[in-house]
């Protein structure tokens, strides 16, 4: 590889080297961010550097990121899902019914895994079969899915959940370490391998770039962007699990909003939103940023709103700082 | 560099240290009041009534604070946020009355105190709840409000809710209860409006044409109490016929303007606060311990006796007419 010109046909796998490449990438820019972040945070409020404190605020973006995974996988294809939330609803609701007639934890997690996988199926089998644009077909299945929540709810709440089943969402691997964060690292990792180390990864970029070239050099489309919702309800399912546990309880105003908080996180991890383009890490260190941010700030008991603002701000500054840069260097 | 960094490092350390002595002279109680989110004028109210609890108990600091909107999971991040800063009391107005529980549990475990006001949590995740009134006041309430302005007496009506609204249906029984305390009150008839504006109002003009005579009408909703003000007026019977209930100050305004309605009662959100707060203070302090049949003082405001779910009526519901609406209609 180092002798590039020795033979006229050998191409070099990448242009610049790893190092540089990280060197200009976002994923470090996020990296900085999140660490100014941490040392501003320590320096404001006393309490933030303590295990449990620390331990508690990763609840605050664990479960999100869990769906952002596989939402930046569909973005990338240059797909979206707004569904997510109303899925972790209804996930919920599932699991809620079964518990009230006694299911057990492991029947529980078995109903909402399959509960996810047929709403992302719904969502995918819209998209890839019918063509109709996922946005469309998400804003739509949004309403319906949360709508049955609260048919079947009402203003009620199921709250029999066995009493292993809180593990998922208050459980402690190991001193601080919880569970969910565990979940969150391995995952993260699974992510990585799937979309940077594999063909399946490779043509998920290659759809987001061009879907017909895609198409043409053999890429079975729809299929990969089938797969693409299916990943996207499961891990809805997974995070669905994580949170009810976590409440202990189900309405069904369970996760309400959280589509926009996780396909923030996906944009402020360096995803572009018109496909093609993204990282795993760039998507970890956005919820940490996040994570981070909200709890930080919490710590100083500033107002929400407050919160809402920074985090827009932060999310227009990523978006504009890229175009920004390439206007100033031409 | 090294210099500037040993100047800072001086200088942090000393204010470290003269926070630390001031906390340990001072020492000030850190009470959270909790809302179901920021920027509703009924809770900005509470927030007030808690700073007056705060001013009169002096060494308190109370931390307003609530989710952006009405979640559990916001109420959740905040209440961590709150326990990491090791509050010494969290009063929560809740968004769920069971989804809290696990935060609140754990605050306790850490040495906080946890009540819930205004809006409910379940009995193992907070050590007593303040309802703002209760059923048996609403109910003597809103037949007082009427009969205050018939001494000679005379017919009045009910313009409720749905037929299946227990709050409503819990009221009127309540009120049925104590009519014969009020001589020469006759209850006439009960109507349903369904908490929708144009039926409450058609139930509304139905009963005056039914009874002539009626002299008040007597709605203990918000939605059908301002509808049936719009009925009187439209029907030129101001004056002649009264209307009262539990209304929002910034929505009868109106109505006490043009003289439909003489006065209305709803909870007071500014005492509301103020006694969340006196609460919480007892019981953070250890001067108190929220016990079934426990009575705590709570100021200006008198003692909560709490009831064998650890749960008390703050007090009668509070009285809105001409002398103070213009106080309260920017407020909720």
């Amino acid at each position: 590889m180092s002798d590039a010109s020795l033979t006229p046909r050998s191409i070099p796998d990448r242009l610049h080297s790893p190092f540089s490449r990280l060197l200009a990438s976002w994923d470090l820019l996020l990296l900085l961010v999140a660490v100014a972040i941490f040392i501003a945070n320590s320096l404001a409020s006393p309490y933030f550097l303590n295990a449990w404190n620390l331990s508690d605020a990763t609840f605050n973006f664990t479960e999100k990121a869990m769906i952002a995974f596989a939402m930046a996988l569909l973005i990338i294809a240059g797909e979206i899902d707004l569904s997510v939330a109303a899925i972790i609803a209804l996930v919920s609701t599932a699991m809620g019914a079964a518990a009230s007639v006694g299911v057990g934890t492991p029947g529980l997690v078995a109903i909402a895994l399959a509960t996810g996988i047929a709403c992302g199926a719904f969502n995918g089998l819209l998209v890839t079969r019918m063509g109709l644009p996922s946005i469309v077909v998400t804003i739509g299945t949004m309403s319906l899915f949360r709508g049955i929540s609260y048919i079947v709810l009402g203003d009620g709440a199921y709250r029999d959940y066995p009493s292993d089943f809180s593990y998922f969402g208050q459980g402690y691997v190991f001193w601080v370490i919880s569970f969910e964060f565990v979940l969150f690292a391995l995952l993260a990792v699974a992510y990585y391998v799937l979309l940077h180390r594999t063909n399946f990864g490779r043509t998920v970029f290659a759809i987001g770039n061009n879907p017909t070239a895609a198409q043409f050099s053999g890429i079975r489309v729809a299929r990969v962007k089938f797969i693409l919702f299916l990943l996207t309800g499961v891990m809805s399912a997974v995070a669905a699990i994580c949170l009810t546990s976590r409440l202990g309880s189900t309405r069904p105003s369970i996760g309400m909003g959280w589509e926009l908080e996780v396909v923030t996180m996906v944009v402020l991890g360096g995803v572009s939103i018109l496909g093609g383009a993204g990282s795993i890490p760039g998507v970890v260190i956005a919820a940490f940023v996040m994570g981070l941010l909200t709890f930080g700030l919490g710590l100083l008991n500033v107002p929400g709103i407050v919160m809402s603002i920074f985090i827009g701000l932060m999310l227009i500054g990523v978006i504009a700082l890229p175009r920004l840069w390439k206007m100033w260097r031409k | 560099m090294k210099l500037t960094r040993r100047l800072f490092g001086g200088a942090a350390m000393a204010t470290a240290l003269m926070a630390g002595s001031m906390a340990q002279a001072q020492d000030p109680v850190r009470i959270a009041l909790v809302v179901k989110a920021l920027g509703i004028g009924f809770f900005e109210a509470a927030a007030k009534g808690a700073e007056e609890a705060a001013a009169e108990l002096g060494n308190v600091e109370v931390i307003y604070t609530g989710p952006t909107d009405t979640t559990a999971e916001g109420q959740i991040e905040v209440i961590n946020a709150l326990i990491a800063q090791q509050v010494d009391a969290i009063a929560v107005s809740a968004n769920d009355t069971d989804a809290l529980v696990p935060a609140l549990k754990k605050a306790m475990q850490r040495g906080i105190t946890v009540i819930s006001w205004d809006s409910g949590v379940a009995a193992e995740g907070r050590e007593l709840h303040l309802n703002p009134s209760s059923s048996p006041l609403i109910g003597n309430m809103i037949i007082k409000m009427a009969a205050d302005e018939l001494p000679e007496g005379g017919q009045v009506a009910v313009l409720s809710a749905t037929t299946t609204s227990t709050n409503q249906n819990t009221w009127i029984a309540e009120m049925n209860k104590v009519l014969g305390n009020y001589e020469g009150i006759e209850v006439v008839g009960t109507v349903y409006g369904d908490d929708l504006a144009d039926k409450s109002y058609r139930e509304a003009t139905g009963l005056m044409q039914t009874y002539p005579d009626l002299k008040a009408i007597i709605a203990p909703t918000s939605v059908g109490i301002v509808a049936a003000a719009r009925a009187v007026e439209d029907a030129g019977k101001v004056g002649q016929v009264n209307v009262t209930g539990l209304g929002l100050p910034s929505e009868m305004a109106g109505a006490i303007e043009s003289g439909a309605s003489k006065s209305f009662a709803i909870w007071n959100p500014i005492d509301l606060g103020y006694s969340a707060t006196m609460l919480a203070y007892q019981l953070a302090t250890d001067a108190a311990e929220a016990a079934p049949g426990a009575e705590i003082p709570m100021g200006r405001m008198g003692t909560l006796t709490l009831d064998d779910n650890t749960e008390g009526a703050m007090a009668d519901p509070f009285v809105y007419d001409a002398s103070n609406i213009a106080d309260f209609k920017d407020i909720f």
